[in-house]
């Protein structure tokens, strides 16, 4: 078991004909995502790697009974498709795309609203690396056999850092039950709290490696969370410590521009309330080894 | 993006918001000839730099007749203004405004930002107007009022009018507040902009309502759809390295240290920064060469961080993911074949086919310091700058 997508999970692709989502698609098909069809407005009817292509979501989803997207739209475009995946009956949409407008997402976060919030799309990103259930599925760009599989939960920011904190723990040979995305943009899909939250219900996950970084609430929210609602141990690692202040880091959202938003206030924030804090990136390996121990 | 405080009260008056009268000078001699059209017995020249905090720094001055503006202009021409944003090299002026002086009855203090909490625009403001949001927020609390604004609708009349009665304004002014706040607002959300701040926003002696400073930035995400804006960029105000590591496509942020980093991601990038903090160094920069790491890139990075002189060693460290590390070591080798470094390089490869890649970096023969973990890179980095600082001289690797 695993939380967002297994190997049953049925995905479609939006942007499936262009560069980038073809050579993706074919990364996903061979880890053993379970892609079942692809969209791009006026290809409908073409096939990339023998996945079908339609002319909208909701085509898609009625002709292959989607449950999932994964989106590679350029940034003008990017709001448009994640709107169209949550009127087409998705319910989970991974929004890859870096370079959203803030205030499209605002817009998107604003229609996503109209639907019922039991039945709404879960979004997470956009401007992320996507999420991997380890040996089953993958739906995003990352590299699929650093992850090994397993029942520790993470939850970041940043593509590449998530990469080095799994490779940390292929190589003591701890294991992932899921590792999700949230991205690296001010206004995102998913908060951390909102995948904490699904690692404290999945029984298949035993602790959550938490990622975070500079700049936003997020971080502080989510140590709210792991006061107040979670029993599973949280390891954390916060990205940043040199970073100056009123400056953007890469990610349109690492920015410290407020109070609690700086790496060493959002570190005791979450040593506060009981989390295991990695003090640097190379010991977030050594970090969960050690908390599993002790459990 | 930054925009100047001129350019951003052009925008603000054609969206219905009273600023003082006012011009541009590039010269002493026409900052004075500003001042005769505008007419008026006091002006204001104001030094036209991206940074707040000018007033302090004497970035801006109050002149009583022609020949004060033209020495108070000639005073700031070349003039670096430092203030707590800028960092200690401080922002050139090569522009004045030249404004109109107004009598000041009241200062008040109007800002719209993007809320992250809320996930929605945010109008901000408080009759303490004149100090940084900051400090009247340590200050003067009590004073601040919110309203946070429904995406789908926009801002209404009804919350400006709230707004306008909370700051304490007289029924005289409650239309002309309103008219301020809702053309600010349009500005901000047609415009796609993140931070927009009219800061005094006074209230003058005659009973009007002026916005006296106006900072704007913008989203770089959607300037795609604003060329209008994109014009107004004016790269005098960047740290050049960051104006030329954008224009290819490269993120880079200057810091005080002396260990250049190129990395891929921005996690890995912070995360490689704080790692050689925690061994005892201080990086020189930020650097997202992005996944690719092509041999440009690679390339175009090492000539990027060693245009800091301070950087007496260089970490390269690349998580392989998409790309694999055979490619990147090729890279590597290939830009410094072209353009040999002379500081220490350590090299850390991670991901895919690691192993083909250190092969190929340990069997081309050139000084590079190998690293397996990013622990074992930071510590090796920090050495290595400390020995070059120490005896300055070529280290040739051995590991």
């Amino acid at each position: 078991m695993s939380i967002l997508i297994n190997k049953d999970t049925r995905v479609i692709v939006q942007g499936i004909t262009g560069k980038i989502g073809r050579f993706h698609t074919e990364e996903m098909l061979e880890y053993g995502t379970n892609i079942v069809g692809g969209v791009t407005p006026g290809k409908g009817g073409e096939t990339v790697n023998g996945v079908p292509v339609f002319n909208c979501v909701k085509d898609a989803v009625r002709e292959t009974g989607a449950e999932a997207s994964i989106i590679i739209v350029p940034p003008p475009f990017a709001a448009d498709s994640i709107m169209e995946a949550a009127d087409g009956d998705i319910k989970f949409c991974v929004a890859i795309t870096d370079g959203i407008p803030a205030q499209d997402m605002i817009r998107v976060k604003r229609y996503m609203r109209r639907y019922n919030k039991d039945t709404r799309m879960r979004l997470t990103g956009p401007n992320c690396a996507g999420t991997i259930t380890p040996g089953e599925a993958l739906l995003g760009i990352m590299p699929g056999h650093i992850y090994m599989p397993g029942r520790i939960g993470i939850v970041g920011r940043s593509g590449t850092l998530g990469y080095e904190a799994a490779a940390q723990m292929s190589d003591l040979g701890i294991g992932v039950s899921t590792s999700v995305g949230i991205g690296g943009d001010p206004i995102n899909g998913s908060s951390f709290k909102d995948i904490l939250q699904l690692f404290e219900d999945d029984p298949d996950t035993d602790a959550v490696v938490m990622i975070g970084e500079i700049g936003g609430p997020q971080e502080s929210e989510a140590a709210e969370f792991v006061r107040d609602h979670m029993k599973k141990p949280v390891i954390a690692y916060i990205a940043g410590l040199t970073a100056p202040k009123g400056r953007t880091m890469g990610h349109a959202g690492a920015i410290i521009s407020a109070f609690g938003e700086s790496a060493s206030e959002k570190v005791e924030i979450l040593r506060d309330v009981g989390a295991s804090i990695a003090e640097s990136p190379s010991d977030i390996g050594n970090t969960v080894q050690r908390v599993l121990k002790a459990a | 993006m930054d925009i100047h405080e001129y350019q951003a009260k052009e925008i603000l008056a054609g969206y219905g918001v009273q600023v003082p009268r006012g011009g541009l000078a590039y010269s002493p001699e026409q900052a004075a000839y500003r001042a005769r059209e505008i007419g008026g017995e006091k002006w204001i020249v104001k030094a036209q730099v991206h940074t707040g905090g000018r007033g302090k720094a004497g970035g801006v001055i109050v002149c009583g007749d022609e020949h004060e503006v033209n020495d108070a202009a000639g005073d700031l021409f070349g003039k670096r203004i430092v203030t707590n944003q800028t960092g200690p090299e401080g922002k050139v002026v090569y522009r004045v405004y030249v404004e109109s002086g107004v009598a000041i009855q009241s200062e008040l203090y109007l800002g719209y930002v993007l809320d992250r909490q809320t996930q929605r625009v945010m109008v901000v403001a408080s009759a303490a107007g004149g100090m940084e949001i900051e400090e009247i927020s340590e200050k003067k609390p009590e004073t601040i009022v919110r309203c946070s604004i429904e995406p789908a609708v926009g801002m209404q009349d009804f919350q400006a009018r709230e707004i306008a009665f909370d700051l304490g304004l007289p029924p005289a002014l409650i239309q002309q507040a309103v008219s301020t706040m809702m053309g600010s607002y349009k500005a901000f959300k047609e415009l796609d902009a993140t931070m927009l701040e009219i800061n005094p926003m006074v209230v003058t002696e005659d009973g009007e309502i002026f916005a006296l400073d106006a900072k704007m930035t913008f989203d770089d995400n959607a300037l795609f759809r604003h060329p209008d804006i994109s014009e107004l960029r004016d790269k005098s105000q960047e740290d050049p390295r960051e104006t030329q590591a954008a224009d290819r496509g490269l993120n880079y942020v200057g810091l005080e240290g002396e260990i250049g980093c190129i990395v891929n991601g921005a996690g890995l990038a912070m995360a490689t920064m704080d790692t050689i903090k925690l061994a005892g160094g201080e990086p020189s920069n930020f650097l997202d060469i992005g996944g690719g790491a092509t041999p440009k890139r690679v390339a175009q990075a090492f000539r990027l961080v060693l245009t800091d002189k301070n950087v007496n060693a260089v970490l390269v460290n690349i998580f392989a993911g998409i790309n694999r590390c055979d490619w990147v070591a090729e890279g590597i080798i290939e830009a410094l074949e072209k353009d040999p470094i002379d500081v220490p390089l350590v090299v850390r490869l991670a991901g895919t086919n690691v192993d083909e890649g250190r092969k190929i970096l340990a069997e081309s023969g050139l000084p590079i310091i190998h690293a397996n973990t990013l622990a074992e890179a930071a510590d090796r980095v920090v050495t290595a700058s400390k020995n070059h600082a120490k005896h300055n001289i070529k280290l040739v690797a051995a590991s």
